[in-house]
Formats: structure tokens, C-alpha cells, sequence
């Protein structure tokens, strides 16, 4: 039985038509899976299922009822559920009056906090969940906030469940939960629209899976009749060549970082050598302390001991200017929040950390400034048809380009890369892991922290694992293993 | 097909006309009505009188967009123009200082009571809106301690040339407004600290990573507003030849409108001095207007208030339709 039913839909906006003519049909019950690259129109298409974009053209049958437009009102009365990345859930309430949040369950006047918190415990109950409804969101993980968010769509009857990227901010384990809940809530007929940048994960939970590429629908197939490559091939329209891309260059003898006993900000006594030309991976659960040893190496936090000796001198950063001036680069974890400056041209952004080096008298000089960007333009392929464009028009993985060439035009000897491809796609990530390759065959070193194994695995040529703040473990490439990672990451 | 492109092409560069010159477009459709309604308005002298009138909410408006850029807010500046005026006066009158030496001092105790309000916002990461507030109240009290609430007059006769002199047939003050408004223009378009307030604004933590000193960027922008808020009280207490307490009343809030009027973002990271320039006078023409049409006191009071909500909502409506 169809379920829900896009039909035909387009959606212009001045100079750009997001979705072409795009037709989904989603069967009750099964779990559908939507691809495709950043761009694609994914989000668009969920947008107007759930009212808060209007087609320009097309309708949406819900039920065999057809609707040339929803509201966000009137698709909840239609039993669509959306699970954003960002989470609609109040820090400061219980897990039990998230759920019931906007309608209490009350006795008389008074809100029924033992009810809330027994049917709550009820759902959860359900899914083998363990959580307790009396806690507080905000203490929650992010993993457990998800599985909240979820529940609490369960608890108002969705029959259409869409979730974008729920996995995004996960970890591993985090994710593995995830999973179970999504198969129990198929388990139970609850229709499930998902839509993912990671694979494994589509290959595991889908029944059937959309391809969009430049908004228009591409193909939909069974999962069961297609495999990765055939996928990526649809997604991006063009053979992409080996994800990781080998290197071939000689790591020199010569060590560009070494940490000794570094300590504060979370981490304790940690150790550790980058050679010239080499990529060291730092693997580890969402808040084992790799972001915080950045910090601390990159001048932002203050270390309470321990010594970094970088080209064989002793670095001392009090604030990022210094570690910038010794020949560091932080590429952050957070593009929007800690990378770009998204109402300023993509020149400015390029060109931010170098402004003093080319001004003269304070005075930018703008022909260096143009200069510096349109060669990182042309050497690391920012799309972009004028660099006076402002970066928040630029697509994910242009956006991060940006922001690398803001960091190589200060000619760093060492880059931080923090998560360097989290929501990005396929293509631009593996032209990020090009540009890795490219810095450490001229001699960079690279710190590279991920949470993707795949990737670590993919780029790195030595991996050191962190947990709680402490190395707990390094591995050599020829033994790289994801067991052996994630059993030195969680083990206790 | 041809022509609906060419017709959305005029759309868009109307659109991208409105938003660079719109507030031009709303002074020339003020001076067509007041010059309608009352036939003074048009008269020469009356729009140089004009001129001068803005010409203090114009240097002191530069320091403000500064601020607003930062995301910040500077509520001290009226009171700061009452200090500047009563020390200015109380030196000169009552302890015998030459003018420039007066003057000299003015400004610089501006710009430190500025780097003062950025100090303290930086460093105790308290909320501009609260520290600027108390400092508003603060200098206040200060100026009527110094003066005891009397106006202070008889000043030398060299120092009325600030306020009340021509270069031809041009006033002073409005030539130190438009030397003023094409510093902040430079500092902003062509200075790398200018650029720096464009990142802080937009994105605090952002610009911290890309090596950006924040905290010197905001001592750096608060010392400019109490700087220039300091040359708009040397020039108004030149004009008026008496300090007095009541002479940066509200002044703050006249400054804020105009820069909001001329397109800088109350959320910070967004703004130009060229629109400023259009803000500030669209308000002069606007109160001019009112007084050569006889309008009640009151309603332009009212008027004025309702000119501002209406700023800040078109502010907030354009980045709502951005998010």
C-alpha cells in the first residue's frame, strides 16, 4: 500500500530550481532511504512533506488524500514525524516532559509528572531503552537525546517517520542503538524515510533507496539489487576513483611534532611524535579528548603541563595567533559555528588569518589578498564563479575547501584537521583527502582527528586512540583494524 | 523565455538597488513631501541648517555602526556627550584652561571611558547592553557633580569656531562630520582591523580560530564610539556656547536610529557608513520637517519612536527571509 506519494514535485527559487519534477513513492512500512550528494535536494524534498516548503509545483498524497501543499499543522495530523540533526528538545525538562512537551497529561490543573514519567517508561520499555524518564535532557548524551526525540515522535502516533542524518552525530556505538530502534519501529509498521551520507548503514537498515542528484530524482532500487559502487555511481554521476587515494612519497626520518607529557583541558600526559610528511590519525568516542588536545596544541586552551617542540623549538601558544605564527593550523570541527564567517565573500574568509601579513600601514593590500585566493581557487578547486560570493552560498564541501585554503594560506608546517569531512559528500570528500595527500607529499605533517573509521583508517599512516582524556593505544598501518580501534577506544 | 529573464534581471538589480540606495530613496521621497508641504524647506539656509543640526549625530553615529558591527551596543554615548560638555565648559570657565588643552582632555577621557565599557564587556563577558547602561548613569551622575545641575558659559571667543564657523559657505561641523564618515569608511574598507570587526560581529569564535585578538578588537571599537561620541560634544558645545546637563540626553537612542535606518544589522556583522551617512539624515530631514509643519512636540516624539521599531523590524525581517 503507498503510503505517501510525491508527485511530480518542483520547487523554484529565484535563479535556482532545487527539485526537478521529482516523484517518490513510499510503501507503508518499509524503510526508504534517500541519497545523494550535499545539494542534491534531500532536505527540499523532505521540507515539503513536512510543510515547511511549499512546491511550486506538483502534490503530496498522503493516505490517497492529495494535498497541494502542507503545513507544518496539517502534517502532523497526518502522522509525519521529522528527526532533525538539531534536536527540538528542552535541556532543562525531564526526558518525560520532552515527550509530552505542549501536551501534558494533567490531573486537574496539575501537570502529572508520575503518568508522564510511567508512560514514557512504557515506550521505552518497548524498545529495550535505557533510560531514565526522570532525568534531565541536557545531562543525556547526544546519542540518548536522539533516541528521546525519537520516542517522543513515537508517543504522537507518527505513521511516517523522516529522519535526516540521524546518525551524523553519533558515535559508533551511539549509532549501533540507533539502528535497533529504527528496526524495531519497522518491526512494528512504522513507515521510515531516511536519509544518510553513510552507507554501511543505508545498506543495513533500507528496503529501498532514492538516488537525487541536482534535484532531480535519479533511480529508485531495491536495496537488495545494488552494492556501494553502483550507488556512488548514481550519486555523483561520474566513476569516482579509489576513496583513499594512495600515497607514494617517502616519510622523511625527521620529526616535525613532538609532544611530551602534555596535560589540561581534559587530557592527561599525553604523548606523541608527527614525522614530516606523515598523517597521524587520532581515533576515539565522542569526548575522549582529541578536540581538546587540539585545543591545547592550537593555543586556545592552556596546558597545566608538558612540553610541544615544534621544527625542534619549544611552542608555547597562549592564544591561536601564536600557534598560527609557529606554523600550526586548526581546521575546526564546526565549519558554520568555528570556520566561516558566513555573511563575508569568499576572498575575506580565504584571506582572514593572513590580513595583517599583507596590510601595509594597516592598509589590506587587496591585490596580494586577491591573489593568495584565486590561487587556492584554481589549486583546490573551490566552485564558486566569483570569489566576491558570499561563503554561505557555497554547497558543504566548498564551504570546508574555503576554510582549508584559509588555513594553508598561512603556510602552515603542521594542519589539524577536525573531522575534516563530517557532513560533506562523496565527492568533495575524496578531493579533501587528495589535498591531504598533496600537503603531506610536500612535507607538512598532519593530525588528522575523525570519528569516521573508515576515513582514519583510510588516511592515516599511524593511528593513536584516546579515551577518557589518556592514550590508550597506537597502531602501526600495517596492523590498523577496526576492532582492535574501537576495542581500544571503549574498553574500560 | 528571453523576456521573463531580462524582466528578472531588472527585478534583481531593482531589488539589489533597493537594498543598496533604499534609504536614500526614502530621504528623496521626505524632501519631496516636505518641500511640498512647506515652501521654507527647500530654502538654501534651511538645508544647511540641516547639515549642522546632523552633523553631531553623524560623527558620533560612526563610532555607534562600529559597535553595532561588533554585535554590540554603546548606550553611554548621550551621556558621554553630557560629561564632555560640562568638563569642556567647567575647564575652560572655571579652572582657566586654554580650549585646544580643554579639548584635547575631552577627547580623551571619551575614549577612555570607551576602552573602559570594552573592558569590562571583554574581560567579565558582560552584556554590553547591561555595562553601557550602567556607565550611561554613572557619567551622568558624574557631570552633575562637576557642574551641580547649573549651565556653565562664557567661554572664550576662539572656541565658538568649532560649532559655529564656516569654510565658505560650508559649516564646520558638517565638515568634520564628513571627515569623520570617510575615516570610518577607511577603517572599514580598507584597514585590517576594519575587517576584523566585520568577523567578530559575524562570528566570535571564528575569528578567535583564525588568530584574531577579540578582546583587543573590542577595545579598539568601544574606545572609537567614546572618541567619537567626545568630538560630537566639543561640537555641540560649541554650537550651543553653554554646557549643559541635559545636552546628550537621548542621544543614544537618536544615533541608534540612524544607523539602523542606514542598514547596520542590530545582530552585528553587517553594515556600511555610506548608509549611515543616509540614516542620519533621512532623521534630520524627518525632525526638520516636523517643526517647519508645526507638528506637536509630542508626536514627533511619538514619530520618531515608531520610525525606530519600524528599522529594526525591516532589520529582522531580512534575516528571517536569510535563515
Amino acid at each position: 500500500m503507498l503510503l505517501l506519494q510525491l508527485n511530480n514535485i518542483t520547487k523554484r527559487y529565484p535563479g535556482v530550481v532545487a527539485l526537478n519534477d521529482v516523484s517518490l513513492d513510499v510503501v507503508k512500512g518499509e524503510v526508504h532511504a534517500l541519497v545523494g550528494e550535499n545539494g542534491a535536494g534531500k532536505s527540499t524534498l523532505i521540507k515539503t512533506c513536512t510543510g515547511a516548503v511549499i512546491p511550486t509545483e506538483g502534490t503530496i498524497t498522503v493516505r490517497g488524500r492529495e494535498f497541494s501543499s502542507l503545513t507544518p499543522k496539517l502534517s502532523e495530523q497526518q502522522g509525519i514525524a521529522v528527526i532533525y540533526q538539531e534536536f527540538n528538545l528542552v535541556d532543562e525538562l525531564s526526558v518525560a516532559e520532552n515527550i509530552f512537551l505542549g501536551r501534558a497529561l494533567r490531573k486537574g490543573i496539575m501537570i502529572d509528572k508520575k503518568a508522564m514519567a510511567k508512560e514514557a517508561a512504557k515506550i521505552f520499555e518497548q524498545f529495550d531503552i535505557d533510560i531514565d524518564p526522570n532525568e534531565l535532557v541536557g545531562n543525556l548524551t547526544v546519542g540518548y537525546q536522539q533516541l528521546v526525540e525519537i520516542a517522543k515522535a513515537v508517543s504522537q502516533d507518527a505513521q511516517i517517520l523522516i529522519m535526516d542524518e540521524p546518525s551524523a552525530p553519533l558515535t559508533q556505538a551511539e549509532a549501533e542503538s540507533l539502528y535497533v530502534m529504527v528496526e524495531k519501529l519497522k518491526a512494528k509498521g512504522v513507515t521510515i524515510v531516511y536519509i544518510s551520507h553513510r552507507m554501511e548503514e543505508i545498506f543495513r537498515l533500507s528496503d529501498r533507496i532514492t538516488v537525487l542528484r541536482d534535484g532531480q530524482k535519479i533511480k529508485t532500487l531495491n536495496t537488495s539489487d545494488t552494492n556501494l559502487d553502483d550507488l556512488v555511481k548514481l550519486m555523483v554521476g561520474r566513476e569516482l576513483k579509489e576513496t583513499y587515494p594512495a600515497r607514494t612519497h617517502q616519510i622523511a626520518d625527521e620529526v616535525l611534532l613532538e609532544v611530551d607529557n602534555l596535560s589540561g583541558n581534559g587530557v592527561h600526559d599525553i604523548s606523541l611524535q608527527i614525522r614530516k610528511g606523515e598523517v597521524l590519525g587520532l581515533a576515539g568516542l565522542i569526548g575522549a579528548g582529541r578536540t581538546e588536545l587540539a585545543e591545547l596544541l592550537f593555543g586556545v586552551r592552556q596546558r597545566s603541563a608538558g612540553r610541544v617542540v615544534l621544527h625542534g623549538k619549544e611552542v608555547r601558544p597562549r592564544f591561536p595567533r601564536e600557534a598560527i605564527d609557529s606554523g600550526i593550523a586548526l581546521v575546526p570541527e564546526d565549519r558554520k559555528k568555528q570556520g566561516a564567517l558566513l555573511e563575508v565573500d569568499i576572498k575575506g574568509n580565504i584571506s582572514m588569518a593572513i590580513l595583517e601579513r599583507i596590510s601595509r600601514f594597516c592598509t589590506v593590500n587587496k591585490k596580494e589578498e586577491k591573489r593568495v585566493a584565486e590561487y587556492y581557487k584554481e589549486s583546490i578547486r573551490i566552485k564558486t564563479p566569483n570569489l566576491e560570493q558570499k561563503i554561505k552560498n557555497l554547497s558543504g564541501g566548498n564551504q570546508q575547501k574555503a576554510i582549508i585554503a584559509k588555513w594553508l594560506a598561512t603556510e602552515p608546517s603542521l594542519v589539524i584537521f577536525d573531522e575534516p569531512t563530517r557532513g560533506i559528500d562523496v565527492g568533495a570528500k575524496s578531493e579533501i583527502y587528495a589535498l591531504v595527500n598533496t600537503l603531506v607529499e610536500s612535507g607538512k605533517a598532519v593530525l588528522m582527528i575523525s570519528s569516521e573509521m573508515e576515513e582514519v583508517m583510510g588516511m592515516s599512516d599511524r593511528i593513536m586512540v584516546l579515551r577518557q582524556g589518556r592514550v590508550s593505544g597506537e597502531l602501526e598501518r600495517k596492523d590498523f583494524n577496526q576492532e582492535t580501534i574501537m576495542g581500544y577506544a571503549s574498553q574500560s | 523565455m528571453k523576456k521573463t529573464d531580462s524582466s528578472k534581471a531588472v527585478g534583481a538589480m531593482a531589488a539589489s538597488i533597493g537594498k543598496t540606495f533604499g534609504i536614500y530613496i526614502v530621504l528623496l521621497a521626505l524632501m519631496v513631501f516636505f518641500s511640498i508641504a512647506s515652501e521654507n524647506f527647500l530654502d538654501s539656509n534651511n538645508l544647511l541648517n540641516v547639515a549642522r543640526q546632523v552633523s553631531m549625530m553623524g560623527i558620533a553615529a560612526v563610532g555607534f555602526a562600529f559597535v553595532l558591527l561588533l554585535g554590540g551596543i554603546d548606550l553611554s554615548i548621550g551621556s558621554l556627550i553630557t560629561l564632555v560638555n560640562i568638563s569642556t565648559a567647567w575647564l575652560m570657565v572655571n579652572a582657566g584652561w586654554n580650549p585646544l588643552l580643554a579639548v584635547l582632555f575631552a577627547l580623551l577621557l571619551s575614549a577612555a571611558v570607551g576602552f573602559f565599557n570594552g573592558w569590562i564587556i571583554s574581560n567579565l563577558q558582560m552584556p554590553p547592553i547591561i555595562v553601557t547602561l550602567a556607565m550611561m548613569i554613572i557619567i551622568e551622575g558624574v557631570a552633575y557633580l562637576i557642574c551641580g545641575g547649573l549651565p556653565i558659559y562664557g567661554f572664550p571667543q576662539s572656541f565658538s569656531v568649532i560649532g559655529q564657523g564656516y569654510v565658505g559657505p560650508v559649516p564646520i561641523p558638517v565638515i568634520i562630520m564628513v571627515i569623520v564618515m570617510g575615516l570610518g569608511m577607511f577603517i572599514l574598507r580598507k584597514t585590517y582591523f576594519g575587517r576584523y570587526f566585520y568577523a567578530v560581529g559575524g562570528n566570535e569564535e571564528a575569528a578567535e580560530l583564525s588568530g584574531i585578538n577579540v578582546k583587543r578588537v573590542k577595545y579598539l571599537v568601544y574606545t572609537l564610539s567614546g572618541f567619537f561620541a567626545g568630538i560630537a560634544g566639543v561640537v555641540m558645545l560649541s554650537r550651543t556656547n553653554s554646557g549643559q546637563v541635559i545636552s546628550g540626553k537621548g542621544f543614544e537612542f537618536l544615533v541608534l536610529t540612524a544607523c539602523v535606518l542606514g542598514g547596520v544589522s542590530v545582530s552585528g556583522g553587517s553594515g556600511k557608513i555610506s548608509n549611515v551617512l543616509g540614516g542620519v539624515l533621512v532623521l534630520g530631514v524627518l525632525s526638520n520637517g516636523l517643526v517647519l509643519l508645526d507638528v506637536d512636540d509630542y508626536v514627533q516624539k511619538v514619530i520618531r519612536g515608531s520610525v525606530l521599531l519600524i528599522a529594526v523590524a525591516l532589520d529582522c525581517l531580512q534575516h528571517r527571509k536569510k535563515a
